[in-house]
């Protein structure tokens, strides 16, 4: 069953590659022809806001869709249907019952080092594995419907499932090898959904620079794995967790240092986590990947991948709980991280951004969680946040397609009358962030905020005063969001007068999933919380002896426990005051505090320093390699020189050939000279 | 006492004869008119023969002087004269390559002063020597040549009759040139011409002429 | 004075008597019939070669010596004459055509042929100096009037007469190092030169080097190489795949001859010469060549660059070495006899053309042979799996096996350099703008470069007859 789960999307996937092959070798027989126009202009989401919108409708006629699309998007939805069943069917058989552990096959043996494919299903596993499958699901529903305009849609499914398949592989890994397999595979299918769009400028740019962030942050990945090779001799999570503790005061020397195994290890890891999830200083490729189509945003960069840092930081639990640093550490990032890209999210004008944001400050909370020992409360926050960022993610869409692809709420205003499904579930997945009461985002986020007070982490203060005041912030932008979406006057008549609901096929999986917002909290507080966990998550999570997180939590005092809810009404007044009440004052208050304003609205100018700092220095870097480097010194020695040096030779060598016959004996003269003095040099004669 | 005279007379001789040949030879090269530079090459042929007199190789000698004396060298000269060659003209382009010519010239010449220094003829010299002038008294020296030259040396006589065939063949292929045009004498075809065919009797009536 | 020669002597030397014989008839038959019989003369004389190598093939296969040692005739000798016959025949063959288009069909010229190839048979078979001697001045002679034999086109006659005078030189020098061994030993045979220079000494070097130098003029190895790129352009098309073949192969046979028979006892010290002049060629061939624009020009630097690698083997001084440069010679005879082929075809307009720019998108107008040419060319660059792979591996290997890493070094790094002109005839043959198609080839060069281009294709598959008689032929030297 385990294994129908992880590879239905694989075959799922394949299928669709081939109708998309097939599709691909019926359109241009003889190739790609040299100039297919197809321009950015005829994609749904748009990034930049164009005023005219409306021309979309008539030229999606040039661009017939590709033969199967219909077929590829059934055997793809249906595939993933049929996985999150057997999912949720797992996920209790798992979650009140046994882990599985199954070996598929050998993958290789070198050495010491074997590696094999196999599935770990835990509980933990398990509820990545709901929460991949029932999102990707709906996700393939909702694309269906989404895409229907786009001519290649075979290939944007075959991508999405196999997206899906790396990510199961992920999840179910038992051992840091897979991990990072499935790792690489949901960057690669990230890289190549976010630059789905390939004749895009911008898409383009936003996936390459998606995928070398998350170099970066590979790189401290792999570089942890090693380290775990060199210190336990594994990569297989039960050893690696049964040798843990024997490595704690053990000591890696790397040049003159001593460092701390542990510390090590797990920083170098969690690296690797801040690059998958977007954390503080590698998140800025995140915003960048809504060039995607809004079903990948969705699906990728909101529900599943972003959030395989946390997962693998709450697979790797009994590693960081003995290692405290790098959970302060991780605790750092992660309220950081939250405050940051609240603040960011504040000014934002794009509808996808600011909730792109959004996500890059929950993804903090979540290892706010983590770094505080409470995993469990973290993977509780990472289900919830699934299925209510991926709800105001799909209504986002929702949105933008009833605007004609326009992405600019500025440019919105009073849609609540048009489209009315949407904005409800767009109101519903607003509360569930923002974490009013009983909904699903009140449990996890606010247990989060309780848990880094009860902690005694270092920087438990400091996290606990971000992740407050990320709920207001939160709040604020997410009811802006709504209030500047929905309420108010339309801004733009043109779109305004042609704005309409989206059909069926987009809005079920609206409705699925703001059930899932509403309800995937308290049901499963127990489980994640209270006093469950221990019987649950069972073997899943390690805590250290002194770490009684889950215990201590439940004695905050009550203010403390009623300050986000506070919070997130303070939020939603300021807010309301600001679009509802005062439009006008928002505009002042920018206008007051410019630098301030301009800050945020440029992120911190977090970009504009990686330009400075990073990305000039080397592209100079590059181009001094390139022309002086390469094309100076190597191809001017190499290729270049020799070539020229062989010419140059050639010239004399036919300049001796002057067609004199005395030159000619001259020649053989002074060469039975040269031989004679040759041989004598040689032999020493003389 | 005679034969130390003997000997004597000998070497002053072929001090004579080798001397004299060398210098010819250098003014072969360094005379400025053609005809005497031939005319020094038969003097150096005759002092080479001389050297061969010495060495008791007479036959040699005599075919040296007829041959290349007789033939070769008078060709030579009628060929020199007939082309009027200015070597004048010829040298002034040689002259440039003077002093690199001069350098390997003095190269070669210290060079073979040091195989000289180091003269060593090999000990099994005498083993090996394949076929030693035969004594006066035995069998003369042109009888000592037809003795080997058709058994021993047959092979080689042979050889190098052809390659005079092929220099004759050579010869003719690169000069002798088929004319039609050209009015020949064929001396066969007069001889063998007759009254009959040479003269026609026409009887021309007076008035009318030939048709 | 008993010595007398019996008639049993004459056995070893039967296909030179054929030869000889066989020309001197048919010059009868041409001073007599004249230029009517020129067509029988000429496949008169390419069924005298044959007869010459079925005579080789059946005389008996110990080795034999006649005339006081003075002609040898064992596998080695066997080896190289019936290559050398080989390739006088094809060369006879390839020029047929041409010479009745040329109007030069003069029955000279098959006679010439006939004797110098008599020449190189004997030159092969030289067992001492003056035999060798003599041998090299029948074929060189031969050769120096047929290189002239236009004797209207300037450009032959200059060839021809650049090539006697420069020859004559050479020749000279020959025979000058022939006269300093002699005097050194005391001998001309081979054998007896062996035995007495067991000690070296300088003097005898020194006349090595001057005969040595006659021997590298003779397969136009540098420095005394200069007089090949003229002659070769100069000369007619036929004549230079003729000098290009056969003379090569007497030329090589004669220097190996001479550094193994003669002298063994000093190897290290004609290794230093033989090494020099080796690297000397393969460098010269492969950097001078890419200057040319003229394809004989080019084949004329090409095949200094061959007789470099050749003389590489011979550079080993083993016996290993040896079969490597007679396997090469082998190899080579038929690269370059193909590659002629294709040149002789070069023809537009009833004349010849010569350009390597002619060959334009040959690709285009005549697949076939641009196959055929591109896999020749392939294979004297020396690219896998063709047979010009091979012979650089046999001689290259025998030079490292030797301890020879620097000769075997620079022959790979000039072997690469060479490699570029041979795929720039590729590259325009396949990829630029084709010109006007040639006439169509004559069948007797189709045959030719058939037959030459599927032995260099398909060598690899069974090379063993040719690497096993090249082994025989090189153990019956040593």
């Amino acid at each position: 069953m385990y294994q129908a789960i992880v590879f239905l999307p694989l075959v799922g996937a394949i299928l669709a590659g081939l109708i998309a092959l097939a599709g691909a070798r019926a359109r241009f027989p003889s190739g790609l022809p040299e100039s297919h126009d197809l321009g950015a202009g005829h994609h749904p989401a748009h990034a930049t806001p164009h005023g005219d919108g409306g021309h979309h409708d008539g030229d999606h006629a040039a661009e017939p869709a590709a033969a199967g699309s219909r077929a590829a998007e059934l055997i793809t939805t249906s595939c993933l249907f049929v996985a999150m069943i057997l999912s949720w069917i797992g996920f209790v058989s798992v979650g009140f019952g046994q882990d599985v552990y199954l070996t598929v096959l050998n993958w290789f043996t070198v050495g010491d080092l074997k590696v094999d494919w196999a599935l770990r299903v835990d509980t933990l596993t398990a509820v990545m594995l709901v929460v991949v499958t029932s999102i990707s699901a709906f996700v393939h529903l909702y694309s269906i419907g989404y895409m229907a305009e786009e001519p290649y849609r075979p290939r944007f499914f075959c991508y999405l499932s196999l997206f899906t398949f790396a990510m199961l592989v992920l999840v179910t890994s038992d051992n840091l090898v897979q991990l990072f397999f499935g790792w690489e595979g949901v960057g690669l299918m990230s890289y190549l959904l976010i630059g789905y769009w390939y004749r895009k400028p911008e898409a383009n740019a936003a996936a390459i620079k998606a995928f070398i962030v998350n170099r970066v942050g590979d790189f401290g990945f792999a570089l942890g794995i090693f380290a775990v090779f060199m210190m336990t001799g594994a990569v297989d999570f039960g050893t690696i967790f049964a040798q843990a503790p024997a490595l704690v005061g053990k000591t890696i020397h790397f040049l003159a240092w001593d460092v701390d195994a542990l510390t090590l290890i797990c920083i170098l890891l969690f690296i690797g986590a801040m690059g998958k999830s977007a954390q503080f200083f590698l998140h800025t490729w995140l915003p960048d990947a809504m060039e995607g189509p809004t079903p990948v945003s969705a699906l990728i960069h909101a529900a599943t991948m972003v959030t395989a840092g946390v997962f693998m930081v709450a697979r790797l639990s009994p590693l960081f709980e003995l290692a405290p640093t790098a959970q302060t550490v991780v605790v750092f990032f992660g309220a950081t991280t939250a405050f940051f890209a609240a603040t960011v999210g504040l000014v934002q004008n794009d509808i996808k951004r600011i909730v792109a944001y959004s996500t890059c400050s929950q993804l903090g909370y979540m290892f706010v969680a983590m770094g505080v020992g409470a995993y469990s409360i973290g993977i509780f926050h990472l289900f919830t946040h699934a299925f209510f960022k991926a709800l105001l993610f799909l209504g986002s869409g929702s949105v933008i397609m009833a605007m004609h692809h326009q992405q600019d709420i500025q440019k919105m205003g009073g849609l609540k009358n048009k489209i009315p499904f949407t904005y409800a579930m767009m109101v519903i997945g607003t509360l569930a962030l923002t974490g009013f009461p009983l909904t699903a985002g009140y449990f996890s986020k606010d247990a989060i905020i309780e848990a880094a007070f009860a902690s005694k982490n270092p920087m438990a203060a400091y996290a606990f005063i971000m992740t407050v005041a990320a709920a207001a912030l939160t709040s604020f932008y997410s009811w802006r969001l709504i209030f500047v979406t929905f309420h108010g006057r339309p801004h733009d008549r043109h779109h305004y007068d042609r704005a309409h609901e989206s059909p069926p096929v987009i809005l079920l999986p609206l409705a699925f999933l703001a059930a899932g917002a509403i309800l995937a909290g308290y049901p499963f507080r127990e489980l994640f919380v209270g006093h469950g966990v221990e019987a649950f998550f069972r073997e899943s999570f390690k805590f250290a002896a002194s770490n009684r997180i889950l215990e201590e939590l439940h004695h905050v005092p009550y203010a403390v426990a009623m300050l986000p809810t506070f919070m997130m009404a303070l939020g939603f007044l300021v807010s309301w005051y600001f679009y509802i009440r005062n439009p006008a004052l928002p505009v002042e208050l920018a206008r007051q505090h410019d630098g301030l304003y301009k800050f945020l609205l440029n992120k911190w100018y977090i970009d504009e320093l990686y330009e400075i700092v990073f990305v000039r220095p080397t592209l100079w870097l590059g181009r001094l390699l390139w022309k002086q480097g390469d094309g100076r010194f190597i191809d001017g020695l190499g290729p270049d020189g020799v070539s020229a040096r062989v010419l140059d030779v050639t010239r004399r060598a036919m300049r001796l050939q002057t067609g004199y016959l005395y030159h000619y004996a001259f020649a053989m003269l002074i060469g039975v000279a040269a031989l004679i003095t040759w041989f004598l040099v040689r032999t020493g004669v003389g | 006492m005679r034969g130390a005279l003997h000997m004597i007379v000998y070497a002053l001789f072929f001090y004579l004869f080798a001397g004299v040949c060398i210098a010819s030879a250098i003014m072969v090269v360094a005379s400025r008119n053609p005809v005497y530079s031939v005319l020094f090459l038969i003097l150096a042929f005759v002092n080479a023969s001389g050297l061969f007199m010495l060495m008791g190789a007479e036959f040699l000698a005599m075919i040296l002087v007829v041959v290349y004396v007789g033939a070769v060298a008078v060709l030579f000269l009628f060929v020199v004269m007939m082309l009027d060659v200015d070597f004048a003209e010829l040298r002034q382009g040689a002259l440039q390559y003077l002093p690199i010519g001069t350098l390997v010239g003095i190269v070669l010449l210290a060079e073979l002063l040091l195989v000289v220094g180091a003269w060593a003829i090999a000990p099994h010299v005498a083993d090996v020597i394949a076929a030693p002038i035969p004594p006066f008294y035995s069998v003369s020296n042109t009888e000592a040549l037809g003795q080997v030259l058709y058994t021993r040396y047959v092979y080689f006589f042979q050889v190098a009759g052809v390659i005079l065939l092929v220099a004759m063949i050579g010869a003719i292929v690169l000069t002798l040139r088929h004319k039609p045009n050209i009015k020949r004498q064929d001396v066969s075809q007069q001889v063998a011409r007759t009254k009959a065919d040479a003269i026609e009797v026409v009887k021309v009536k007076s008035g009318q002429g030939l048709s | 004075m008993s010595e007398t020669f019996a008639v049993r002597e004459l056995v070893p030397v039967l296909p030179e008597i054929v030869l000889v014989l066989g020309a001197m008839t048919l010059l009868m038959v041409g001073a007599f019939r004249g230029e009517r019989a020129v067509a029988s003369i000429n496949w008169m004389a390419i069924l005298l070669l044959i007869a010459a190598g079925a005579i080789i093939v059946l005389l008996p296969a110990e080795r034999m010596e006649s005339f006081g040692g003075s002609f040898v005739l064992e596998s080695y000798a066997r080896f190289l004459k019936l290559l050398a016959l080989i390739g006088s025949a094809t060369a006879m063959l390839m020029s047929l055509d041409y010479l009745e288009r040329e109007q030069q069909n003069r029955f000279e010229y098959p006679i010439l042929i006939l004797l110098s190839t008599a020449g190189m048979l004997m030159l092969i078979s030289a067992g001492d100096l003056i035999a060798l001697y003599l041998g090299l001045e029948l074929m060189s002679l031969s050769l120096y009037v047929v290189a002239a034999i236009n004797r209207d086109s300037v450009r032959s006659t200059e060839a021809g007469l650049k090539y006697f005078v420069l020859g004559a030189l050479s020749s000279g020098m020959l025979l000058y190092g022939a006269s300093l061994i002699y005097g050194f030993t005391g001998s001309v045979n081979f054998a007896a030169i062996a035995k007495a220079s067991a000690n070296g000494g300088i003097g005898l070097v020194f006349g090595l080097v001057f005969l040595f130098a006659g021997f590298c003029f003779k397969v136009s190895a540098v420095p005394f190489h200069m007089w090949t790129p003229d002659v070769y352009e100069g000369a007619p098309t036929p004549i230079t795949a003729f000098f290009a073949a056969a003379p090569k192969v007497a030329g090589i046979a004669m220097f190996m001859r001479v550094a193994i028979d003669a002298f063994p006892n000093i190897v290290p010290q004609w290794q230093q010469i033989v090494i020099f002049v080796a690297i000397a060629s393969m460098l010269l061939g492969a950097f001078a060549a890419i200057g040319q624009r003229n394809i004989k020009r080019l084949m004329a630097y090409s095949s200094i660059g061959h007789m470099g690698f050749a003389l590489v083997g011979l550079a080993a001084g083993t016996m290993q070495g040896v079969q490597g440069v007679l396997v090469y010679m082998a190899i080579y005879v038929a690269m370059t006899l193909g590659t002629f082929a294709c040149i002789l075809s070069m023809r537009r307009d009833g004349k010849m053309v010569e350009e390597i720019s002619d060959l334009a998108g040959l690709a285009r107008t005549n697949p076939a042979m641009a196959f055929f040419l591109a896999m020749l060319l392939f294979s004297l660059a020396g690219i896998p799996p063709l047979a010009g792979f091979f012979a650089k591996f046999y001689v290259f290997l025998a030079a490292i096996q030797a301890g020879l890493f620097t000769l075997a070094v620079i022959g790979v790094l000039a072997s690469v350099v060479g490699a570029y002109y041979y795929l720039m005839i590729i590259k325009i043959m396949y990829f630029d703008e084709a010109a006007r198609p040639f006439e169509p080839m004559p069948y007797q060069l189709k045959a030719v470069l058939a037959v030459s281009g599927l032995f260099n294709v398909l060598f690899f598959v069974y090379p063993r007859p040719l690497v096993e008689a090249a082994s025989a032929a090189a153990k019956s030297l040593f």
